[in-house]
């Protein structure tokens, strides 16, 4: 099946790592190798899956309609997305979904630098799809678990060691040492759902 | 192939020969060597042409011949791996479907310990009935794959022999868990070939085998499950794709009629299950697992497990 390209799998990651993942690379030459971003937990991402609450719809376009959608993940923290002519289907979802709403988003991290010199990362959504809660707290727990695996690989990492994972490797070198953001976004996202199932026990 | 390997195969052929040639081990051997070594065919096709040979030489037909029903490899069926390969199995008949064209007499799955194959039988090759349930022998059979499936031709010089043993079938089925994070093209509504024995799916109502055909209508959608580690690419066939989306053939069709578009279908079913999570057991062709068993993932999950790790670290 060697001629069969391999479909790039969709990270779990919520919006604080996300919004942090500003490197950018690719892994050959070819003008049509993908480009990766790079979390910061160590972790190449050419794709990525996320469930939350679509808060916000807006058509950002100029000359063309061009909508930008905010997600926000159980921390409070924003995905940005942006779909136009060349994505018509998310675009479509977009300009018809009510927020607020639970939307689960399959698509491409994209990254732009602004005048003043910070690099933004946004979503370009292959698919949109409004989905209920149990869908969303999956993908919470989802995420949590395994951004804490990406967290434990890097932390239990040497950096200097030459048999280190070369995305970890290329984490500490392009972000730094620091993850617990990271983690306290873990435990943020997960005493929210705790904190729901109380409320809803009482 | 080593050179003992070929003296063995040289020398079960040389046995099975013996009443009725005048042939030496070496000569044989010779043939085999030549064909394998030099010509670079494969060890079980070498075989079959000198047994070939010999037949031909000795004016008789491959049943007559004794010992392993003309050389072929017994194998199990989760050892096919390759097209066009003369093999014997031992199986069980676990299925029979509808022939779809009048050239198959039968059609439907064999299973034995390893797993489960397709299996066709022409209507010329003039073979007897095979029944459901029952376990057989089959002697000169010849694979074939299409897409990256596997299955069994039935033929002229095919024997059957009906076991009193009852072949027990082994489940080669997985378990994938994830989103669905893509339906993609070729799903939904769908018009396949209706040639014999053809089930192409039809592009713009042509097939690329038979060309312009009037097409048969079925449901399908090719998905793709990911649970943020692995990608695993899952067929639901007509039965599965209904209980997924709750859309049936003829939902379907009365769908597109109206709409005078059969992408609606696909539409409507992406509006349904994309982004959801499901668990899906099937047996795997290829790079594909077929949907046997599904089950959308709704039940509440537990994050105190994973919050007393994240504390921890």
């Amino acid at each position: 099946m060697a001629t069969t390209p391999t479909r790039e799998v969709a990270r779990r990651v919520f919006a604080r790592e996300f919004n942090d993942a500003s490197y950018t690379f690719k892994e050959s030459d070819d003008d049509r190798a993908p480009v990766y971003v790079l979390l910061p937990t160590g972790q190449r991402a050419n794709r990525v899956f996320l469930v939350g609450t679509l808060t916000e719809t807006e058509d950002v376009g100029e000359d063309s309609e061009y909508w930008q959608g905010r997600v926000v993940d159980p921390n409070g923290d924003t995905f940005f997305m942006y779909a136009g002519q060349y994505q018509p289907d998310a675009a479509s979802m977009l300009r018809e979904l009510e927020p607020p709403a639970y939307v689960a988003v399959v698509g491409k991290p994209r990254t732009y630098e602004t005048d003043e010199g910070d690099v933004n990362v946004s979503v370009r959504p292959e698919s949109i799809s409004e989905v209920d809660e149990a869908t969303r707290d999956r993908w919470v727990v989802e995420a949590a678990e395994r951004t804490l695996e990406r967290i434990r690989r890097f932390t239990d990492a040497d950096p200097e060691d030459p048999d280190t994972d070369e995305y970890v490797a290329m984490a500490h070198e392009e972000y730094g040492d620091d993850v617990e953001p990271y983690r306290q976004s873990v435990v943020g996202a997960l005493e929210s759902m705790e904190d729901a199932a109380e409320a809803s026990a009482d | 192939m080593s050179e003992t390997d070929l003296r063995t195969h040289a020398e079960e052929i040389h046995e099975q020969f013996s009443d009725q040639l005048d042939i030496d081990v070496d000569d044989v051997f010779e043939r085999l060597d030549t064909l394998v070594n030099e010509y670079k065919v494969p060890a079980t096709e070498a075989r079959r042409s000198v047994v070939n040979t010999y037949l031909d030489e000795a004016g008789m037909e491959r049943d007559q011949l004794g010992g392993g029903g003309g050389g072929n490899e017994q194998v199990d069926l989760a050892d096919v791996d390759a097209p066009e390969e003369w093999v014997d199995v031992r199986a069980k008949v676990v299925e029979l479907w509808d022939p779809r064209a009048d050239a198959v007499a039968q059609v439907g799955l064999l299973g034995d310990e390893t797993g489960t194959i397709k299996f066709t039988k022409w209507s010329k090759s003039d073979l007897p009935e095979l029944e459901e349930g029952k376990s057989y022998s089959l002697r000169n059979v010849v694979t074939d794959e299409y897409q990256g499936r596997f299955s069994v031709k039935l033929n002229r010089t095919t024997t059957i022999e009906e076991l009193d043993e009852e072949i027990e079938v082994g489940d080669d089925s997985v378990e994938v868990e994830g989103a669905l994070v893509d339906i993609q093209s070729g799903s939904g509504l769908i018009k396949r070939c209706p040639e014999e024995d053809c089930t192409r799916v039809l592009q713009n109502g042509r097939c690329s085998e038979h060309g312009e055909v009037e097409g048969e209508f079925d449901l399908r959608i090719k998905g793709v499950l990911d649970d943020g580690e692995e990608v695993t690419e899952v067929i639901f066939d007509e039965e599965a794709t209904e209980k997924l989306t709750g859309i049936t053939l003829e939902e379907a069709k009365e769908m597109a009629m109206d709409a005078l578009d059969t992408t609606v279908v696909a539409d409507e079913m992406r509006a349904d299950i994309l982004g959801r999570y499901y668990r899906v057991t099937g047996p795997t062709f290829g790079r594909y697992v077929l949907a046997d068993a599904q089950e959308r993932l709704t039940g509440p999950v537990d994050a105190d497990e994973l919050l007393i790790k994240a504390r921890s670290i």
